[in-house]
Parts: structure tokens; C-alpha cells; sequence
């Protein structure tokens, strides 16, 4: 019970918390000096006066700021995000269409990076100072430290244009037809309708980029694995556990690393968020349809329904991970249940 | 006072009130236990120099074109090869850190000035004040970094200041939050106290007692921040929100060899100039790090 109560708590806190990131990306959208009408209508349609009146009215954009703000947020409470300026269509159809993508993406890559760092993480503590430890925690700063837009394009170039071991950009195959959308992950969706081709192809084509996605993660959790890991090592019960004969495995893994795993959740539900950021920079490399290019390409033509609407999705996102690192804190120390 | 009275290395806030030579010798001892520290120095320090004497290390000025030389692999003559206009990559790599130090420096330090003034009022004047100030940073760190930084340099427009404020804007809570609660944990202390007691007004107290005794970890956070201001910008940049095309930015330069995807030199040498800038930033902040945090150093 007592859980069900954080939960609806801390679901209330985020009302006022989405408000003022509403308030936030009008502001950005609106108090600057970028005008709208010249990024979306062409040079001539700008020397037209009834063009630009039009468009002017069309979106509103000829009455007072806070209007325009209470418009929108008339529309919000109806689940109506406005209509992109670029796409022309509504931004809620636009979202829905590319975030699957990057949904799929930002999972893998945790999945990925989460892998690689615990594994990392522990090697690194259980042989504390040894070289192997300080290779891998140079690894993991090396890690945290490459430009993300950069390895993705190196990785591109050597991995699949060289070598030929991944394919190269897309979600499937050039030409292949993608199995029927049920859920917009490819992987998912062409697992229920039987595909096994697509399925091939889209996991095939997910690895490179969530590799790369990954690196960053990958950096996070093992560095936090290992500091948690260290902490935890250095306890009396670890002692006990050796004591009365258990081997190393079985210490390291059943009784040191479950205790260690806090902050360890907490960075990945950290890193998960910054993902979503992060495909942002690989997107455009990887040619991957997902909410990062939409952002892009959002912001560049100051298209603002549609940067309003990415914004307060992945900032929603960005809450709802925190939400369940919070609720994945109760489930695995017992010790906050009572408190 | 003898030389030797520890062997774990002292936590450099510390040592500021101690002696000049005991202080040099408890720098040199951490530098000695720390070689990822000591090589993060040695990068920045030569990115430094390259950065001053660009005009004197490029064998070739950053802007000249020689578009019958364009994309050519690397060679005697061009190092690290040319670009889609003939420009030398070498050259326009040396004077990229002039574009790329000091961007991540302004990001920091204008953060941390407006992120320390409002932190410290929260912290003095607590209240409804504290309460709106802690909110409004939750709700703009609820934004990824890049998302928001994206749409502030995009309606701002395009150029290397806007880049430089649209991270500001994005980066500041982080102090804000920091400085708040090294405020209140400073306000408690006896020597404040002492400071009210005897009449200093609120200001005086702020500016002269509390801030000097914030300032180390600030310091800290500041140095272990400059690698990813400096990350995030080139990522800024590579999106084509920062410097316009000619500039020799690294971020930009990256994104040149998106085009020329098999002259793999186009964006390979930008890239390791950022990836070694950053990598130091965050090797000497891991070390600063680790020799602050308690809990570490007993575990080692």
C-alpha cells in the first residue's frame, strides 16, 4: 500500500514540474529574436503580404504571447499538441511516428552499455589496482569521453564501410518491407507477425548504432559498479560470507553486487535519459527515423509546435525514468519499505 | 611539520592555509599517485600552448583554399590531408582549441556565476524564495541538455556567442543546486554565526564569510564540468548551431566528413583533437575526485 501512495505522490509533483516545462519551451520558442515566417515560407512566398498575414493568423502568431500560451494550453488538456509547421501534420501524429524508433534505439543501447559496464565494473573491483583494473577504468573515462557524433561516424566508416561486419545505416535492409506496425519497434513487431527475416535485419542493424550509443553508458556503469562494488566489499557480511567458506562467485555476485546495485540504477536510469538526448547527434549519421532527427530538423526551421511538443515528450520521459528508478529503489532495499 | 607525516594524499582543499613548500610537496605527492592526472595536465597544457602559437605552429593558415588540392589523404605535405576546399587539416586543427578552450571555459564560468548568485540567495534567504529558485532548476535539468540547448542556439540563431549562452542557460542549475547546499551547510557553522552575532549584515556575511568557504568544491565541480561543456559544444557545433561553416571548429569539422564519408580523414582528426581535450579534462577531474571523496581513498 504504502508503495502505491509514493507512487500517486510523486505522480502529483510532476504536474506542476511538467507546467513550468511547458512554460519553459513556449518562452524559449517565443522571447527571442528568430522569426518563424522566414525559416518556414520561401523568399517569394515572403514578399507576398497575404501569404505571410496568412500564415501569421494561421498559427496564431499575430496575437499577444500569453495568448498565445493559453491557447496552447487549452489544446494541451484536450491531448492536442498543435500542428508542426514543417509537416503540417498534427505534432502528437509526428511523435507517434518517430519515437518508436528512437525508443528501440536508446533500450538497446542501454542494454548494451549496461552489459558491457557491470561486466567491466566488476572485473575492475574484484581485481582492484591490478593492471587490468587500471586498463579498465582508463577504458570507461575513454568512454564518457568520445564524442558521440564522432565514434558513430568512425564506427560507420570502419566497421561497415571497410569491413564490412555491421550493416550500414537504416532499420532494415534497403528495400525490405517492414513487417505490419503494431507497436513501431521493429524488433517486437516483426517478432509477432513471424518475420524472421526483418527480424534479422533489424536487430542486425540495431547493433552498431547502440554499440556506439552504448559507449557512453558503458563508461557510466562501470565506474559506478566499481565504486559501489569497492564500498560494499570493504563490509563486515562480505567477511562473514568468505568466512564460512562461500566461493569468490558466489559473494561477489549474490551477496556484494545486489547491495551495490543502487547507484548503479540510478545511473542507468540517469544515462537512459541522456540517450534520448544523445540520438540527437547519431540519428542524423545513422539515418535513423527516430524523435532526436525530428528534433533537429524541429529546430532548425524554429518549427515551435513541434520543438514545444518533442521538448515536454522526452522531458516527460526524462520523469518517468526517475519515477521508476525511485520505485525499483523499493523493490530492491527492503530496509525503505518500513521507512 | 616533518615531510612525511602521511602517506595517503591530502585533499587539495585543504592545503590552503598550510605553508607554500608542505602545500608543493602534498601537490607533488598526488601527482605522483595519480599518472592519469599527471597526462590529462600534460594534454591540456599542450593544447594551451598549440592554441597561443597556432599562427606560428600551422604550416598553412586555417581559411586558405587550395580547391585543386581538395580531399586529398594524408601526406608529407598535408599531415592529416585536406578538406572539400583544399584547406589544410593539420592547420585548422591547431586552431581549433582557440574556438573550443575558451567556449567551454565561458560555459563554465557564466554557469557557475549565475548558478553561485542564485544558489547563495536561496541558501541566505530561504523561504518562498529558496522554494520557487529549487524548482525552477528541477525543471529546467527535467530538459536534456542537448534537446534544450538545441532550441536555444536555434532561435537565437546560429553563431559561436549564441552556442556559448544557449549552454549557459542550459547549465547553470547544477551550480545553483550545488551552492545552495554548501550554503546551508556553511550557514550552520560556528564562525557565521559569530559573524551575525556581532552585527555584519547579511551581505557581508555572504561575501566575505560564506562565499570564500564554498569556493574549493565549486573549483572542483568547475574543472570536472569543462570536459563535457566542451563536449556538448562541439556537438552544438556539429548540428550546425554554433560557427559558421569557414570556422576552423572541431565540432563542425566532424560534421564536413558526414559528406565525404570515404575520405575518412575529413572527420577523424577534428574528432581525436576533441576526444583528447576531453579525455584530460576528465582524467585530471577523476583524479581530483577520487583524492576528495573520503570514502574512496579508504577503499584504496
Amino acid at each position: 500500500m504504502s508503495i502505491l501512495r509514493y507512487i500517486l505522490r510523486r505522480m502529483l509533483l510532476t504536474i506542476p514540474l511538467l507546467l513550468g516545462i511547458t512554460l519553459i519551451a513556449f518562452a524559449i520558442s517565443h522571447a527571442v529574436p528568430a522569426d518563424p515566417v522566414a525559416a518556414n515560407l520561401s523568399q517569394s512566398a515572403m514578399s507576398d503580404p497575404t501569404i505571410v498575414a496568412a500564415f501569421r493568423a494561421e498559427w496564431g502568431l499575430d496575437r499577444p504571447v500569453h495568448e498565445q500560451y493559453l491557447t496552447y494550453m487549452g489544446n494541451l488538456l484536450q491531448g492536442n499538441l498543435g500542428r508542426s509547421i514543417k509537416s503540417r501534420r498534427p505534432v502528437l501524429d509526428d511523435l507517434r511516428q518517430y519515437l518508436p524508433a528512437t525508443i528501440e534505439l536508446a533500450t538497446a543501447a542501454t542494454l548494451v552499455g549496461t552489459s558491457i559496464g557491470l561486466l567491466f565494473g566488476i572485473i575492475s573491483a574484484v581485481r582492484r589496482n591490478s593492471l587490468l583494473d587500471f586498463g579498465v577504468r582508463t577504458l570507461s573515462l575513454v568512454g564518457v569521453s568520445l564524442p558521440v557524433f564522432w565514434l558513430a561516424l568512425i564506427a560507420l566508416q570502419v566497421l561497415y564501410a571497410r569491413l564490412g561486419w555491421f550493416p550500414g545505416p537504416g532499420r532494415l535492409e534497403v528495400g525490405m518491407e517492414p513487417p505490419p506496425r503494431l507497436t513501431g519497434l521493429l524488433t517486437v513487431d516483426s517478432l509477432a507477425a513471424g518475420d524472421w527475416n526483418a527480424l534479422r535485419s533489424a536487430v542486425s542493424h540495431l547493433m552498431l548504432p547502440s554499440l556506439v550509443l552504448g559507449s557512453f553508458t558503458a563508461g557510466l556503469v562501470t565506474r559506478v559498479t566499481r565504486s559501489a562494488l569497492l564500498e560494499v566489499l570493504g563490509l563486515e557480511y562480505i567477511r562473514t560470507a568468505y568466512a564460512k567458506g562461500l566461493v569468490e562467485r558466489v559473494v561477489i555476485l549474490r551477496h556484494a553486487l545486489r547491495n551495490a546495485l543502487i547507484p548503479v540504477i540510478t545511473v542507468i536510469g540517469f544515462s537512459y535519459g541522456n540517450l534520448l538526448a544523445g540520438t540527437v547527434l547519431t540519428e542524423t549519421i545513422f539515418a535513423w527515423p527516430g524523435i532526436g532527427w525530428y528534433a533537429y530538423r524541429a529546430s532548425t526551421s524554429l518549427d515551435f509546435p513541434a520543438i514545444m511538443g518533442v521538448s515536454m515528450l522526452i522531458a516527460l520521459i526524462f520523469i518517468i525514468t526517475n519515477l521508476i528508478v525511485d520505485i525499483l529503489y523499493f523493490v530492491l532495499d527492503p530496509r525503505l519499505r518500513v521507512a | 611539520m616533518s615531510a612525511t607525516s602521511t602517506t595517503t594524499p591530502q585533499p587539495l582543499a585543504l592545503t590552503a592555509a598550510r605553508p607554500a613548500r608542505k602545500r608543493m610537496q602534498t601537490i607533488m605527492r598526488f601527482l605522483r599517485a595519480n599518472p592519469l592526472v599527471v597526462i590529462g595536465l600534460v594534454i591540456v597544457l599542450a593544447w594551451i600552448v598549440i592554441s597561443l602559437l597556432a599562427p606560428l605552429l600551422a604550416p598553412y593558415g586555417p581559411l586558405q583554399q587550395r580547391v585543386v588540392n581538395r580531399l586529398k589523404p594524408p601526406s608529407a605535405v598535408n599531415w592529416f590531408g585536406t578538406d572539400q576546399l583544399g584547406r589544410d587539416i593539420f592547420s585548422r586543427v591547431l586552431y581549433g582549441g582557440r574556438i573550443s578552450l575558451p567556449a567551454g571555459l565561458l560555459v563554465v564560468l557564466g554557469a557557475g556565476v549565475i548558478g553561485v548568485l542564485l544558489g547563495a540567495l536561496a541558501g541566505m534567504i530561504g523561504g518562498w524564495f529558496d522554494e520557487i529558485v529549487m524548482r525552477v532548476t528541477e525543471v529546467f535539468m527535467a530538459f536534456p541538455t542537448i534537446i534544450l540547448a538545441m532550441a536555444v542556439a536555434a532561435a537565437l540563431g546560429p553563431s559561436l556567442f549564441n552556442a556559448v549562452l544557449a549552454m549557459v542557460v542550459v547549465w547553470w542549475p547544477t551550480y545553483a543546486r550545488m551552492m545552495r547546499g554548501l550554503v546551508l551547510s556553511v550557514k550552520s557553522e560556528l564562525y557565521v554565526e559569530a559573524a551575525r552575532v556581532v552585527g555584519v549584515p547579511p551581505w557581508r556575511i555572504l561575501w566575505r564569510t560564506v562565499l570564500p568557504n564554498c569556493m574549493a568544491p565549486l573549483v572542483v565541480l568547475g574543472t570536472i564540468d569543462l570536459g563535457s561543456a566542451i563536449l556538448v559544444f562541439a556537438g552544438l557545433s556539429f548540428l550546425g548551431l554554433g560557427s559558421d561553416p569557414a570556422t576552423p571548429e572541431w565540432g563542425r569539422m566532424v560534421s564536413d566528413g558526414v559528406q565525404f564519408f570515404d575520405q575518412w580523414w575529413v572527420a577523424a582528426f577534428p574528432g581525436l583533437a576533441i576526444c583528447t581535450l576531453v579525455i584530460a579534462f576528465n582524467f585530471i577531474g577523476d583524479g581530483i575526485r577520487d583524492a576528495l571523496d573520503p570514502r574512496l581513498r579508504k577503499g584504496l
